[in-house]
This record gives C-alpha cells, structure tokens and sequence, in this order.
C-alpha cells in the first residue's frame, strides 16, 4: 500500500483549548492592577499571592467579559455562577490551588462558523470557563535556581474548549484566526500571543477514516503562535500515522512543541496522573445572574466579523475579498463606514484602505486609529484623485505626507505642487516630444495596435514627473498622431 | 484592687469614673501573666508591642494565634509557620485595634485548630487553670484558660466545630460562636472555610456583647460575610425568659453523656423553666451524623487550606541534603514532613481521600447532604422553639495525654457543638455548674441565624440569677 493510499484512509480529530486573558483593569480576585510588564513581583498583594487568611471577592467585571465571550460563542450561558479549587502543587501556583469553574462554566454547548474549502464549517466549543492565571516561573541556570514571578496571579482567563471538530491543521488555525478577531471585537482582550494573553493547547488524535470511535489523543502545548500551533499539529499528525503504520502505538501523553527543531517533545510522565480534586471554592459563595444583567450585555454585544462581511458585501456592494480585507481590522471596518458616510463611493473608499492606507499602517507599525487621519481628510485626497487634480502615484505620496506632517491633502497639494498638469499647452510640448522619441510606437498605433498608445502615455507621465494628468495625455496622443 | 480580675465592663466603669487607666490596666495584666503563664501556657506569644498610649478605654484582650496581626508573627501553633509575619490586619483585628483594644498577646492553640484540647500546638500544651493536670479544651484553649485565669480582660477564638464553645465549657466562661458570616474571616488563617467563624471568649454574657458589638459586621474582602444590620447588642441584655421556647435536644442525653454534666444541664433546664421559659423536648433526627459529616466537611477543605504550606513563600522550608532527580517534590515533602504535626498530618490525609476522584461522591458530596439534612432539622426544630438547648460536651475536662492518642474519643469532645456550624446557626456556652472534682460544665444554647439576641438573653437571665460564672479557680 502507499503512503498516499494510507494518508487517505486516516482521519485527523482535533480539539483545541484557548486561554484567553480577560482585559479588564483590575485581577479577577483582588484589587491588583491587571497589567503586563512590572518588575517582578510588584504588582502583587495578600490575596493574589495567597497570603494565609486571605480571601478572594470575584471582580464582577471579568463576569461580563465572559458572559459576553459566551454570547458571541452562541453557547448557552449558566446563569448560576460557582467556583471550584483545582488542587495542584506548583511554585506558581500560591495557593496550592486554582480557583477555577468545573461543573457549572460560565458558557457551554456552542459554536464558531469558520470558512473551509467546501464552505462554512460549524466548529462546536463545548464549554467557556473562567479561571485564574498563575505566576511565571524562570529557571536560572547558570545559578542552578528558579525564581517566580507573582505578578501575572490572579489576571482573569477564560478557557475556551471545542468540541473535537476541527480535522486537519489547517482548519485549526482557521478556526483560530476566526477566534481572535471575533475576541478582538468583543474588546475583552489584547489577544496578544507574545505577551501570553492568548495561548493555545490541543489535543490531537487520528482515526481510519470510516471510524467513528476516537483514536489514542495526546495533548500539545507550548505553541507560542497561530503558525507553531499549525506546524506542531501537523507534525503530531505525521507522527501518530507513522507510529501506527509500523505497527506501534499512540501513547496518551503530553509533549511540548519545539519550535527550534519542529518537533514534539514528550513532557516527563510524572507530570501526566493529576488527581485535582475539584471541589467547591467555600470562600466564594454561589450566585445566579440577573437575566436583566444577561440582556445588558446581550444588547452591548458589537456587530461580529462574520455578520459584518455579510452587510459589507450586501449593503456596499464589495467583492468578498475587499469585504474580508477590512472585517479583519475593526477599526478600518468602521473607518470604511464613516467614509462611506459623506462619500458614496465605496468600491474607491475600500481600493484606498486595504491599498496605500494598509501599506501606511504595516510600515508604519500602527492602527489605524493611530495614523492620526480623519475620515474627512482621506475623503479629500480620494476626491482629489478622482477630480483629477492628483495622479494616482501622486495620491499616495500625498497620503505619506499627510501622515507624516499631519496637514490635509489640500494643503499639501498647494506647498508642493503636486497638483496634476492638465494645462493643454505644457502637456503638448512632452506629447510632441515622446513622439518624436518613439517613431516605433508611433508606426504601430497608425496601424491601428492601439496599445501601443498605453506605453507612450507612460513614457510622458515619468517626462512629467508623475504630475501629468494621464486622461488628457492620451487624448493629445491620440489626436496629434491621427493628425499627423 | 486587682484590675485584672475584673470583666470589661467593670473596668470600663473604672475609666468612665477615673479610678484606673489602661496604663494600669495592662500592667496588672501583664504582671498577672508574668506570674503564672509558666503554669498556664495560655499564650503562644505576648504582643510585641504593649503600647501605653493607646486609646483611653482600652482593654487587653487576647487574639488567637490564627488572626493575621499585621508585622507580629503569627504561627496557628504551627512550626510551618515559624516567623511569619503577616503584612496586614486580620478585619477583627483590625476592628480591635479602631476600638482601642490592646492586643496582649497570642493564645496558644491546637494546631491550625485542629483538635479538643490545645494539646497539639507546636510550643506545647495549654493547661487548665482549674486543675492543671488538665486539658482546658480546644482548639481556642490558650484563650479560653487566659480568660479564666484572669491573663487577660477577653478573648478571640475561632470554632470550626466547637472551637470556643467547648473550651469555654472545660474552663467556665462564655464562649459564643456568632452566625456563620455574622464576623469577617477576612486574615483569619483557614482550617474549613465553611464552618470556621471568629467569637468571643469572656468571663460574662455582658462582656460577650460588647465585644460582639466590636467584631460583628459586614465585610466586602470575605465574599461569605453577610450584609445585614448589625444590632446594639448590650441591648439584648434583657433580664426576662418568660414565653421563650427552649428545645431541648433529646438525642443529646443518651449514652456517652457524664452523669454530672447530665446533672448540671438539667438543673439549668429547671432553672430556665422556674424564670418563666417554656421548654419541651425536640428531636434532631440527623444529629447522630454530625460527627462523621463534619470530618469530611471539615477535613476536605482543611487538605486544601493548608495546601499553600509548601515551603516556597514563607514559614518553614527543609531542604533535604541528598535531593533526588526532582528536588522540588523533595522540598514539599520534607518540608510538610518536618512542619506540620500528626494531628494535622492525620486531617490532611483525610481530606485529600474524601476529595480524590472515586471517593468523592461517597464522601465529600454524601457529607455535603447530609449537611442539608441537619440544617433542615434545625429549620424544623425552629418552627416549635426559640432556643435549642444541649449540653455543651459530653464531659468536663479530660486529663493532659487522656485523649491525644485516641482521635476518635477526642473527635467526639464535639458532639454536640458540630451541628451549629454545619448549620451556620450561632450557639454560646455558659457556665451551668461544677462537677465533685470542682471542673466547670458548659450549657449550649443555640439559635435561628442572625439572632446572637436571643442567646444574649436568655444566657444573661440566667446568669442574673447563678453564680457560677463569679467563681474563680485558684493559681
């Protein structure tokens, strides 16, 4: 059999867990300031260092934050809200325990739409739970000692558990992406890998394809971006068909991606048989959600990325492409909207975001909120352009400009003119001269090879210096060779 | 006149008519336990600071060394603990120290309360000052023999399962163990989140509800402390029973109950009838499963309560000489091998079975309705009577070393003082009698939650009209 007719017969099942860490201003059990960065061990206080006698009150913030992110999730929402310890000893762990939810999540039985290759794909989530985060250890080696870092005890996560849904690698980093941006547009979180407020584990197994029952799955972790977590599945995947193929078999374990090697490391077993002995948190007492505060959040959830395509293609009349381009950054969809506003042109508004403005914005490192730009002032220079004043090219130095010194387009136009030539007496003159230059191009267009008019226009344009206004150099073309 | 013999009442009527200060005061305290804390061991530790200059009406009062104090060390009669110093204010010490208290000292304790007889702390036993060849009971023993002895005006203690009531039984003072959530247990060190609550320890029901008066109160730091008024409790010092319902518990006089104790509590029960209570017999159907509830309970959350105990922050930490491969697992083990003690050890064991996957529904969850199933015998019991009335334990002071080996015979010191906190519903101990060999016997009164006022005033009518609580054993 080949190896092609063995990957086929195979099925990848794939469960992701996501930890998100909620944004809110303060840690979810004590009044310490939620934030990343501190020198260690400084943003921290009796309760989240699990001091003896302390206790944890439940920031209610981070309660919204979650019901919010089950809202989006579709997931049923448990209006009875409990906490349980999950006990574990671990350095970073002060308490010796993890306040988290077991039994009753925040949100359960949902779902996430991602886009595949033969259309939507329901990816199931199976539960949202909020919990609390542990501090950072830091092995020292040339010291032979390991120190920790409390300040991250106790900043608000939210657990995010699908269903086994996703079926190859791929998938998952759709779903994934599709994840973030819907979180990002719930404003809970700065969902920023490298800093760790977002992070990902997954449990992988694979099947013969007409199985129903699942395979033997392991767990990944230690994927610190959207890409190692592709690149690490996919490996694992490699790795279980090959392991079966000769005959062996699939280990229930944990590994560790390597993203050096691009391999997956077994973690030491030791660590694999917990016990967490979950049990009820006594100190945090059993509550049930107002509906009235469900129907509060309910009403404040933001238009999400997927019902935004939809209305931008529809209501704009924009290819999906352009659509998808600006759903990816909320702020340049509401952008796009406010220009739409005072200049009905969509099609030309979207060109200009997800052209010269997206590049702006990758070079200059920034959002679009931080480009300093008003929708007025982009509606002006797009004008300018149509009207014909500026070029094309022009257009977008203008843009730099603008940016860079914060005057509108107009201004800029006026100090260095770089309104586009129109005037018919300078165009004639470059006209005449290309074409005295160019007697080839001029043979080909007088038997009627039309495109060559297209390389002559181009030629007096760079003459210009950009400046000329390339409509009108074509009719002086055109009409000065049919006379000649 | 010896100052430190007095209530806190009586010495604030001193101060109000300037016949002392509390200048005076704490000198004559301290000198007191100068005198005979070598025999008592009440204390773990006295105050690091004894500061004069404190309020004008400021009364020594003794806090168990469970009570975070901010800057002094504070162990739960523990070696784990050795050294730590808390960097903030238990709430209830903090109230103590807005309302002038003057903090003496630390009582000694069993360890991380975990025990009937202040036998188990890590400085060694407490004695009791009526016979000191004797346990004055447990956990809070330190506080109550330093009440009794006069080493302090009054005390704090905790009760996870009789923790004031039955010391304060053993020694022959007023003990109340408030509603669960009646008092923050905000920087009280944990032994079972649920059912630990702070109280008084004091020489009579007047001082108990003054010094309510100070500790109760809502607090937004401890999420289980509940926000209701809190009521001016002297002025349930009402010297008037008649009309009130008294149950009396009849599955409390059976087998295991010492005749004498048995003798003194019905002659309470008399008493109450003669002053104009109304008393008939109730049945708590569930109560003979207290005992066995309250070690699950109490003991799961106990295994996880002490699991921060690890060596990495604070306390003790043993590092053995020879580390394996996993040194880290080796610092835990031998660090809660050398720092915590058998009875502790014991209740830990205990609580990591009952919670462990597999048993936890045959324990941890059963325990739980049975829980459920007291409380709902009390709300029944309720419904005909006013006051549940029970001895306070089935005997008066046990001898040092009778017990410590037997953990079921001193589990059972508690028998009848679980059920108030598994219920959460407040319950005191009075003084009711002395047994021939001249031990003190406690009556248990217990109450609907949130009414401390009834148990005021029926254990002050009573005490109005006895003189057992005058009495003072000599040292």
């Amino acid at each position: 059999m080949t190896h092609k007719n063995m990957s086929q017969a195979f099925e990848t099942v794939i469960g992701l867990e996501v930890h998100l860490q909620l944004s809110t201003k303060t840690k979810i059990f004590c009044g310490c300031a939620n934030m990343f960065g501190s020198a260690p061990n400084t943003n921290v206080c009796p309760v989240c260092l699990g001091l003896p006698g302390t206790l944890p009150v439940l920031n209610h913030q981070t309660l919204l934050y979650a019901i919010k992110v089950g809202l989006a999730l579709n997931a049923h929402i448990n209006p009875f809200i409990k906490f349980d310890r999950k006990n574990y000893y671990y350095p970073d762990l002060p308490k010796g325990y993890q306040i988290s939810q077991y039994d009753f999540p925040v949100a359960k039985d949902g779902f996430v739409m991602i886009k595949t290759d033969k259309g939507p794909k329901r990816i199931g989530i199976k539960r949202a739970h909020l919990e609390e985060d542990a501090g950072k250890l830091m092995h020292d080696n040339t010291d032979n000692c390991s120190l920790v870092d409390y300040n991250r005890t106790g900043t608000p996560l939210i657990e995010i558990v699908t269903q086994p849904d996703l079926r190859s690698a791929g998938e998952s980093y759709d779903y994934l992406n599709t994840l973030k941006l819907m979180l990002q547009y719930l404003g809970v979180s700065d969902c920023d890998m490298e800093k760790g407020s977002l992070r990902c584990d997954a449990n992988v197994s694979i099947r013969p394809a007409e199985s129903t029952s699942f395979g033997t799955k392991t767990e990944l972790k230690n994927m610190n971006s959207f890409r190692a977590v592709k690149s690490a599945l996919e490996y694992e995947v490699g790795r279980h068909k090959q392991v079966i193929l000769s005959g062996g078999k699939i280990v229930q374990e944990t590994l560790l991606w390597d993203d050096q090697k691009s391999v997956t490391v077994a973690m030491r077993s030791k660590e694999q048989a917990h016990d967490y002995r979950y049990f009820p948190d006594p100190d945090l007492v059993p509550f049930t959600v107002d509906y009235k505060v469900l129907d509060q959040v309910r009403a404040e959830l933001p238009e999400l990325p997927g019902v935004k395509l939809e209305r931008f293609i529809k209501q704009y009349g924009l290819n999906e492409y352009d659509a998808g381009v600006l759903v990816m950054d909320q702020a340049a969809a509401n952008f796009f909207e406010s220009c739409c506003e005072s200049y009905n042109q969509p099609k030309k508004i979207a060109n200009w975001l997800n052209g010269a403005m997206l590049k702006e914005m990758n070079e200059r490192k920034v959002g679009i909120s931080e480009l300093g730009l008003t929708s007025v002032n982009l509606i002006e220079l797009i004008k300018s352009v149509e009207d014909g004043v500026l070029s094309h090219l022009a257009g977008k130095e203008v843009l730099t400009l603008m940016l860079d010194s914060g005057k509108s387009a107009g201004q800029i136009i006026q100090q260095q003119s770089l309104a586009q030539v129109s005037d018919d007496a300078v165009l004639m003159a470059i006209v005449d001269e290309i074409i005295q230059q160019n007697p080839t191009a001029v043979e080909q267009i007088k038997q009627g090879k039309f495109a060559a008019a297209g390389f002559l226009v181009g030629q007096a344009m760079k003459k210009s210096g950009g400046k000329a206004n390339p409509k009108k150099l074509n009719e002086l073309i055109t009409r000065r060779i049919s006379h000649a | 006149m010896k100052l430190h013999s007095l209530t806190a009442h009586q010495i604030l009527d001193l101060y109000k008519t300037q016949k002392a200060s509390p200048q005076e005061v704490l000198k004559d305290v301290l000198s007191r336990i100068g005198l005979i804390d070598s025999r008592v061991h009440a204390y773990a530790r006295l105050s690091s600071q004894n500061d004069l200059t404190q309020g004008v009406c400021a009364i020594p009062i003794a806090i168990k060394d469970n009570m975070c104090t901010k800057d002094e060390e504070i162990t739960c009669s523990s070696r784990i603990l050795k050294g730590f110093r808390p960097p903030y204010d238990a709430a209830v010490v903090e109230r103590i120290k807005q309302n002038a208290g003057m903090i003496v000292g630390f009582a000694n304790m069993d360890e991380f309360a975990f025990g009937s007889s202040t036998e188990t702390s890590c400085y060694g036993a407490t004695y009791n000052p009526w016979d000191l060849s004797r346990v004055p009971g447990g956990s809070s023993g330190g506080s109550a023999a330093a009440v009794v002895a006069d080493e302090t005006l009054w005390a704090l203690g905790s009760d996870t399962g009789g923790s004031i009531r039955q010391p304060a039984s053993f020694c022959g003072i007023v003990g109340l163990k408030p509603t669960y959530g009646r008092v923050s247990r905000y920087g009280l060190i944990a032994f079972a989140s649920s059912l630990d609550q702070i109280g008084p320890l004091t020489k009579d029901v007047r001082d108990c509800a003054m010094l309510m008066n100070i500790i109760a109160g809502y607090d937004e730091r401890d999420s289980t402390s509940v926000n209701e008024p809190v009521p001016d409790y002297t002025k349930a010092l009402v010297h008037d029973v008649r009309g009130i319902k008294i149950g009396v518990v009849k599955e409390a006089f059976v087998e295991g109950l010492d005749a004498q104790v048995r003798t003194a509590v019905e002659g309470a029960i008399d008493q109450l009838k003669k002053l104009g209570a109304t008393v008939k017999e109730i049945s708590l159907p569930h109560a003979p499963y207290a005992v066995a509830t309250y070690y699950i309970v109490a003991t799961a959350e106990a295994s996880s309560n002490l699991a921060r105990f690890d060596g990495v922050r604070y306390g003790l930490r043993q590092s053995p000489a020879n580390m394996r491969k996993n040194g880290l697992m080796d610092m835990y083990e031998e660090t809660r091998a050398k720092g915590f003690g058998d009875e502790a050890k014991r209740r830990i064991m205990l609580g990591t079975y009952v919670l462990s996957s597999g048993y936890y529904d045959a324990y941890y969850l059963r325990g739980q309705k049975v829980r459920t199933l007291i409380k709902q015998d009390l709300d029944e019991a309720f419904k005909e009577c006013d006051v549940i009335l029970t001895p306070t334990a089935p005997t008066t002071a046990f001898k040092v070393g009778e017990k410590i080996s037997d953990p079921l015979s001193m589990y059972l010191s508690d028998i009848y003082t679980i059920t108030a906190n598994l219920a959460g519903i407040p319950a005191i101990s009075i003084p009711c009698g002395f047994s021939k060999q001249g031990l003190p016997v406690g009556l248990q009164l217990m109450a609907r939650a949130f009414d401390e006022e009834m148990l005021l005033r029926v254990s002050y009518t009573y005490e109005q009209n006895t003189e057992w609580h005058l009495k003072k054993p000599s040292l």
